[in-house]
């Protein structure tokens, strides 16, 4: 039998809620699958669907993007603007075909990081019986 | 020229190297394209760990480094100094964080080195492409405003202004004092609590450096830390407080009677009035919700009466603007509203009343002059029932938090009313004893030892009358019986809750509230006296329940964090702002429209950045089209190889 497969997912962490919450996870010595690469950003409103689609584009099986709780952004509402635009961009991906699976949005406040820990095993559990993403890979 | 870049990765002990193969990331770092050096060591904040690191920038030239080591929160200041020292600039050092967000949530080794791999060279790819930055320099604005004139915001004015800045105090009744002023005497003391605070507000009237606005509400505000601009609304008082002299003509004539907020609604008082004897400003104040009309036609009798003509009914509204550069919210508390309380019949009969109207019944100005008398037949009360946690403490029903104060003022409440009537007998239903804090355990063992107090443990299931008598029916959980007791008075400690007005306020400040509507403070073990916005501060029961020298000592660390942005001269703002590329910039005027922070502008047909406003969120980054608008050091060509490199490309 051919080696399990291993998603490879890009999570896109907002810098004050979900990257502290992840970090809370580490504190606490919780335990996740290591199928994800964090990349820290300041704001859930800063990251843009090009990021999203470029991460697919790269051979990504999933992408997650993470930010602070509705009403509690930071920055005042950055989060409801990313909340908004991912609504579409996974209107956008359906449309193409994509697994709705494959991409994802969470709220995670510092204090969570076991809720961190939860959305990342499940995600990666997920993922696995999809396979590989092939859809939006380019071949490079 | 091409860049040179520096990976350095630690060990942290075992903390890092347990799960991740720290030798051959810096190995497989070695081999990245426009890696120039890759080291590991021991402990990399460790003295000779820095050391490392500048001696090799400085030997091999480098232009940037990447730090693999635990998160960004901890030690990225630690680094960037160290790069700082090394002569290159702090924005050319980068972390990657392989400890919290790798070693510490990984076991196997293979699988946690190749992250830790990806996740340093994702850094790498960062770095190269962050520019030098210098910290934004602004200038500040060197006062301070304070909403709310309770003992926590006159405690920080007075604070602030004892230093020598000039302070404005905002507070939207006609006199300031809160409600400390209404309270008789104070635990765990019995000190009389208007002796001990009138001196205080006596003292904030008189001082050079105090603006009082009182029957004042702050309207809006804007701008930043160190120079907040802010409108304040001016209530009249049709009252001229230089001419009046406080003959105290002017009430006799009044016909009309309204509430006296003053004594919780146990008397009256006239449309135009002095709330107490010792308010500040020392003037009187005339109702118009009660006063029949400002034209003399209609009334008019004070204004005859008014020998030093005081009284003018032209007085108009007047918005007031002021510059002040930091802010601190004591807007306190209010009590629990009556009709959530109907289980006690409270504001159904005139003998069942809050903690605060039996402070007024005990008080010496209060309406009974200090004598303890039921208000429906003024009879001295034989049997006095005091319920703890009305309100509080109960998810189901009422707030689910602990109002902290109760137990306390409960105690106080039971032994006063022993001192004035010594034949009576006081009960007090409560849940638990919380008397955490100096002295407060002693206090109320004298309430029990002293003055025969009896505690019952048990909540109240139902408060009714019956034969002039208030039949109170609860339990005691100790005993395991169920108990009536026929009371002619019962004392409610309600639940505290933020004051009337204050999620208005929040909103117009851009602070946050808790689930409760206190006022969020920015982190509630290191940063207590802290808003989430920077420059304003929280003082006293607006941030949670809290007791008067819990108040006093919030205010003075607020005010203490206040003086530290008055005191300097020019305040210092992350550099990572948004930066417009010209060529790019159509106009659209998308990005304006989302940022949360007022900071773009349309200027000649191109967005303008104010960089004081802006605090690079990159909202405006995600909405522009065309990437023409991008924050500086994450920009989106950056976050692209970010992205090829967390996927191992």
């Amino acid at each position: 039998m051919a080696e399990q497969f291993e998603p490879r997912i890009v999570a896109f962490l907002c810098k004050w809620c979900s990257s502290a919450g992840s970090d809370l996870a580490g504190v606490s010595r919780m335990q996740y699958p290591p199928n994800v690469i964090p990349i820290t950003v300041m704001c859930s409103g800063s990251v843009s669907p090009l990021y999203i689609f470029d991460a697919f584009n790269k051979g990504a099986d999933g992408v997650l993007v993470s930010g602070c709780h509705p009403g509690d952004c930071h920055y005042i509402k950055g989060n409801y603007y990313a909340r908004r635009r991912i609504a579409i961009v996974k209107k956008l991906l359906d449309f193409i075909g994509l697994e709705p699976e494959r991409f994802q949005m969470s709220w995670v406040s510092a204090a969570e990081g076991k809720k961190y820990t939860q959305i990342i095993s499940d995600f990666v559990e997920e993922l696995k019986p999809l396979g590989p993403q092939t859809k939006l890979r380019r071949n490079i | 020229m091409k860049k040179k870049t520096g990976v350095f990765v630690c060990h942290c002990g075992i903390n890092i190297a347990g799960t991740v193969d720290v030798k051959k990331v810096a190995g497989d770092l070695a081999k990245h394209d426009g890696v120039d050096v890759s080291e590991d060591y021991v402990y990399m904040c460790s003295d000779p760990g820095q050391n490392m690191i500048i001696e090799s920038i400085k030997e091999n030239k480098l232009d940037n480094v990447v730090v693999a080591c635990c998160s960004p929160t901890l030690h990225e200041t630690t680094f960037r100094n160290a790069a700082k020292a090394a002569g290159i600039n702090d924005f050319q050092c980068e972390i990657a964080n392989i400890r919290e967000q790798c070693s510490w949530v990984h076991k196997d080794m293979d699988k946690g080195t190749a992250k830790a791999t990806k996740i340093t060279k994702s850094a790498v790819e960062k770095v190269r492409q962050n520019e030098a930055l210098e910290p934004i320099s602004i200038p500040v604005t060197r006062r301070a405003l304070v909403i709310g004139g309770g003992i926590a915001g006159i405690q920080a004015a007075l604070d602030i202004a004892n230093t020598g800045y000039e302070v404005i105090l905002v507070e939207r009744n006609p006199s300031i004092g809160g409600h400390m002023i209404q309270l008789s005497e104070t635990f765990p003391t019995l000190d009389c609590s208007q002796c001990i605070l009138s001196p205080k507000m006596v003292e904030v009237s008189k001082h050079p450096k105090i603006k009082l606005m009182t029957y004042s509400e702050v309207q809006e505000i804007s701008g930043y830390v160190g120079n907040f601009n802010v409108k304040i609304l001016q209530k009249p008082t049709y009252v001229d407080p230089d001419k009046c002299t406080l003959c105290d003509e002017c009430t006799k004539v009044c016909p009309v009677v309204m509430t006296n907020e003053f004594d919780m609604g146990l008397t009256g008082r006239k449309a135009i009035y002095i709330p107490f004897p010792q308010a500040i400003p020392a003037t009187y104040a005339l109702d118009i919700r009660g006063c029949p009309g400002l034209v003399p036609i209609a009334c008019g009798k004070c204004a005859d009466v008014c020998e030093p003509e005081a009284i003018d009914y032209d007085m108009k509204a007047e918005i007031i603007e002021e510059e002040v550069g930091s802010i601190i919210v004591a807007t306190g508390y209010d009590l629990y509203e009556k009709e959530n309380l109907s289980e006690y019949g409270y504001g159904k009969y005139t003998d069942v009343l809050d903690g605060l109207q039996f402070e007024r019944l005990c008080s010496a100005s209060g309406p009974t002059q200090g004598k303890v008398l039921r208000p429906s037949d003024h009879k001295e009360p034989k049997e006095v029932v005091f319920i703890q946690c009305a309100g509080s403490r109960d998810p189901e029903l009422h707030c689910a938090y602990c109002s902290k104060i109760c137990c306390m003022y409960t105690a106080k409440h039971a032994m006063l009313y022993k001192h004035h009537v010594p034949d009576g007998q006081a009960y007090i239903f409560y849940i638990d004893i919380r008397s955490g804090g100096k002295g407060y355990e002693e206090f109320v063992q004298r309430a029990v030892e002293e003055d025969g107090v009896v505690y019952l443990r048990g909540k109240v299931a139902k408060v009714f009358e019956d034969k002039g008598k208030i039949k109170v029916w609860g339990v005691d959980t100790l005993a395991g019986k169920d108990i009536e007791i026929d009371a002619d008075m019962v004392v409610l400690a309600t639940a505290m809750r933020p004051s009337e007005g204050a999620s208005e306020l929040v909103k117009k400040l851009k602070i946050a509230m808790d689930k409760d509507g206190f006022l969020a403070e920015a982190h509630p073990k290191l940063r207590p006296v802290e808003s989430v916005t920077s420059g304003m501060f929280l003082a006293g029961a607006a941030q949670a329940p809290k007791d008067i020298p819990e108040a006093v000592a919030q205010a003075s660390g607020a005010a203490a964090k206040a003086i530290s942005i008055l005191s300097q001269e020019r305040l210092f703002h992350s550099p990572m702002v948004a930066k417009v590329s010209l060529n790019l910039c159509t106009g659209c005027g998308m990005c304006v429209e989302v940022c949360p922070y007022d900071a773009l502008s349309l200027k000649d047909g191109k967005v303008e950045v104010n960089e004081v406003l802006c605090e690079g969120c990159g909202t405006c980054q995600a909405t522009c089209l065309r990437a023409a608008i991008n924050v500086k050091n994450t920009t989106p060509s950056q976050v692209h190889e970010m992205i090829r490199a967390s996927l191992g490309g």
